[in-house]
């Protein structure tokens, strides 16, 4: 894992026992609450939320404390909160490591939110890939109910709380706050239309807040040092820090907190090392299906919700993958709609007819079988998709495929007009030869070759039938000589 | 009742309309029509086709929100038919014909509105179901069995009794079969046994004519709701 600059949120993984509460209140755990509770009115709580200038960190950026008002001023007792710990995308593991590594902050940050907004009742949702954390999450809530943080007049106070953890089963769209709300009803995990807004009519159409980990996590932070202490970290309308989980092509992929504004070369080159084995930095692929690709020109942005949206991606989960000059950008969009398309729920028309047909269109490219006028098509889809999708899962899944023909279009023409590869990644564009130079008739590549498509004698230089030849790579991976060629 | 009506905007004219009313229902009160696959009159609006969308706001910010679940909110500015909404639904249509080239009426909605090809490779010939749901809803919101339901996800979204077994809670009635927009579900009637979703249902003679009723299942579903014996169904309504 990478050094952590600024920790809020993971201010103590890795630092504490995550399975003793002891360990938590022996850091300050639990005397946010405690403060809440016991110094504050609710409203003072929801007003230093709402001065902070805390905005969602599960994708849509939306200030915190106006949520919260919108829920704690809904009509309709009782009032539910949840804690998104969905997390699904490729790509993405900070709530995870937030969970596992600190799960009573988690519970002390829902604590003092349903005290804000007057719940009773709070749900943690844990998805099925995370069985650690929901396992360390209940633990947490079990041990919070012994020492009366959670349960039955917490502290003496006249408030009540409680918390369930709901395990998923596995479908990406339940981290969408709508399916989710479905999902812990027990009916299929299909998202609403909106309004009515979760806030007004959310859970048994009751109000309900729905935050994600991360922002739970900064609340406990948000009533222990204060509104103002916190809104000074960041920038003008991003404040706090953000959690980062890097991945793909860097020397030291792990978990990175910075504050918001950080340049984001900051993020990949220092904090996350730099690119592997020094090769160039090609895009980095932000919020994972849902987010757009950043290429170089925008290495210097700052990291915030504003200045990423304005170039075309997504602050988002967090998620940050790397790519570097081997990565293919068609098969980045490609790979990333399939996602899309497995996980779409199918309600609505134009994400579950959208993806499937953008995804057939973006296969062909990668195997030789696109035409211009695919390009074009593929636009007027996406454009259909993001105004007309249901829910964000089909308005951002056209994200990646947008992204790269801004910013890497020649690179789809390659594959269109010229058939070609230029990254040699769409293995059907490819061309395996033989440079009779360097080959040592060592016969490698000829053994391992399933077609037969290889012929040559012992110590002579070896052949590939063109005709024959699947493109499956394996003689150039076994060659040590590096004799195998491809080309595009 | 002046404080319960809603003034709004709609293609350029002034509309007033009871509040909660939706998009959908205050154009087609003020002779607005706005194309619908998925939505049914007599149940509850899903947003699921998405042919529906109308836009809203006003230039430069503005979107497309589908009329018949959005309510007209005071001072809305709607849009039934605009550039946007029409590529917007255009685009759907290519996407259903490509789904379900076999739905008859879905070319005759195409055809209304300029599309008469779809630039997409098409699935199955034979496919027709356009997943609007329509037949769950009935069965869940106007029969109240809920026998069958939509299951998995995209790429093998379908409609199905549970496990794909023949459902027992399924009275037989054929309300999925009569809502379905396009003659998708299978349903056979002879010899006195209708056959649907893969179950066999005896069907009840009437009494007096001999004509048959409904299926047995079906009587006894109506004889549960009401408290009345079975057996005072046994008449037809022209018989009665």
């Amino acid at each position: 894992m990478s050094k952590i600059e600024f920790p809020l949120v993971t201010r103590n993984l890795g630092a504490i026992d995550p399975e003793s509460l002891e360990a938590y209140a022996a850091v300050g755990g639990y005397a946010s609450l405690k403060r809440a509770l016991t110094e504050m009115t609710s409203e003072a709580v929801l007003e230093a939320v709402d001065k902070s200038g805390l905005r969602g960190r599960g994708g849509g950026g939306f200030p915190t404390g106006r949520k919260w008002r919108f829920c704690r001023e809904a009509p309709g007792e009782p009032k539910f909160i949840i804690c998104n710990g969905s997390e699904g995308d490729p790509g993405a593991f900070l709530d995870r490591a937030v969970m596992e590594g600190d799960p009573h902050a988690i519970v002390e940050g829902m604590a003092i939110g349903a005290y804000a907004i007057g719940a009773g009742q709070g749900f943690i949702y844990v998805g099925h890939e995370y069985p650690l954390a929901a396992t360390r999450l209940r633990q947490a809530i079990a041990q919070a109910k012994e020492k009366g943080f959670l349960g039955e007049k917490i502290l003496g106070t006249p408030f009540s709380f409680d918390i369930q953890v709901r395990r998923g089963a596995g479908a990406y769209v339940c981290g969408e706050e709508t399916a989710l709300i479905n999902f812990i009803q027990g009916t299929i995990g299909e998202p609403r239309n909106r309004p009515p807004y979760p806030p007004q009519q959310g859970l048994w159409g009751q109000p309900t807040i729905i935050n994600n980990v991360e922002t739970w996590a900064n609340v406990p932070v948000i009533i222990d040092k204060g509104a103002a202490w916190f809104a000074a970290i960041g920038t003008k309308n991003s404040k706090g820090t953000k959690v980062f989980s890097v991945a793909g092509r860097v020397k030291k992929p792990g978990i990175v907190e910075v504050p918001m504004g950080t340049p984001l070369r900051q993020v990949i080159f220092d904090l996350g090392g730099g690119i592997k084995r020094d090769r160039e930095f090609k895009a980095v692929l932000t919020s994972g299906p849902g987010g757009g690709v950043l290429p170089r020109q925008f290495l210097d942005i700052p990291v915030e919700f504003e200045s990423f949206q304005a170039a075309g991606a997504n602050l988002g989960s967090g998620s940050m993958v790397v790519m570097d000059e081997g990565c293919c950008m068609v098969d980045v969009a490609r790979y990333f709609l399939e996602f899309s398309h497995d996980e779409s729920c199918g309600k609505c028309t134009p994400c579950r007819e959208g993806t499937k047909q953008l995804l057939k269109i973006l296969t062909g490219i990668t195997q030789g079988n696109g035409t211009e006028e695919d390009l074009a098509l593929m636009e007027e889809l996406c454009a259909t998709m993001a105004a007309a999708s249901l829910c964000g899962l089909g308005q951002s899944a056209v994200n990646p495929v947008l992204s790269t023909l801004k910013y890497f279009r020649e690179e789809y023409e390659a594959h269109v007009r010229d058939k070609k590869c230029p990254a040699l990644v769409c293995r059907p564009l490819l061309t395996y030869t033989v440079d009779p130079e360097t080959c040592t008739g060592c016969l490698a590549c000829l053994r391992e070759c399933q077609v037969g498509a290889i012929t040559g004698d012992v110590e002579e230089p070896q052949e590939i039938d063109q005709e024959l030849c699947i493109k499956c790579g394996m003689c150039h991976a076994v060659c040590k000589f590096d004799a195998v060629k491809v080309e595009s | 009742m002046k404080n319960d009506s809603v003034s709004l905007t709609i293609d350029g004219k002034p509309v007033q309309v009871p509040a909660g009313t939706s998009l959908l229902l205050a154009a087609k009160a003020n002779h607005i029509d706005i194309p619908t696959l998925c939505y049914h009159p007599e149940l509850k609006p899903d947003g699921r086709c998405r042919l529906c969308v109308v836009e809203i706001g006003e230039a430069p910010r503005t979107r497309l929100v589908n009329s018949c679940t959005y309510p007209a909110e005071p001072g809305l500015v709607v849009a039934t038919a605009s550039e946007k909404v029409m590529a917007s639904r255009r685009m759907v249509m290519e996407l259903l014909l490509a789904q379900a080239p076999a739905a008859e009426h879905l070319k005759e909605m195409a055809a209304d509105m300029g599309v008469y090809e779809t630039r997409f490779p098409k699935g199955d010939p034979a496919a027709r179901c356009i997943l609007c749901g329509q037949c769950v809803r009935t069965c869940r919101e106007v029969v109240g069995v809920s026998a069958i339901s939509l299951v998995n996800r995209t790429p093998k979204k379908k409609v199905a009794t549970p496990f794909a077994e023949q459902s027992e809670a399924c009275i037989g009635c054929g309300s999925c079969v009569f809502i379905c927009p396009t003659n998708t579900i299978a349903y056979t009637e002879a010899d006195g046994i209708r056959t649907v979703w893969g179950r066999k249902f005896e069907l009840q003679p009437c009494s007096k004519c001999g004509n048959y009723i409904a299926p047995k299942a079906q009587l006894e579903h109506w004889a549960k709701l009401t408290g009345d014996p079975v057996e005072s169904f046994y008449t037809c309504k022209d018989c009665r």
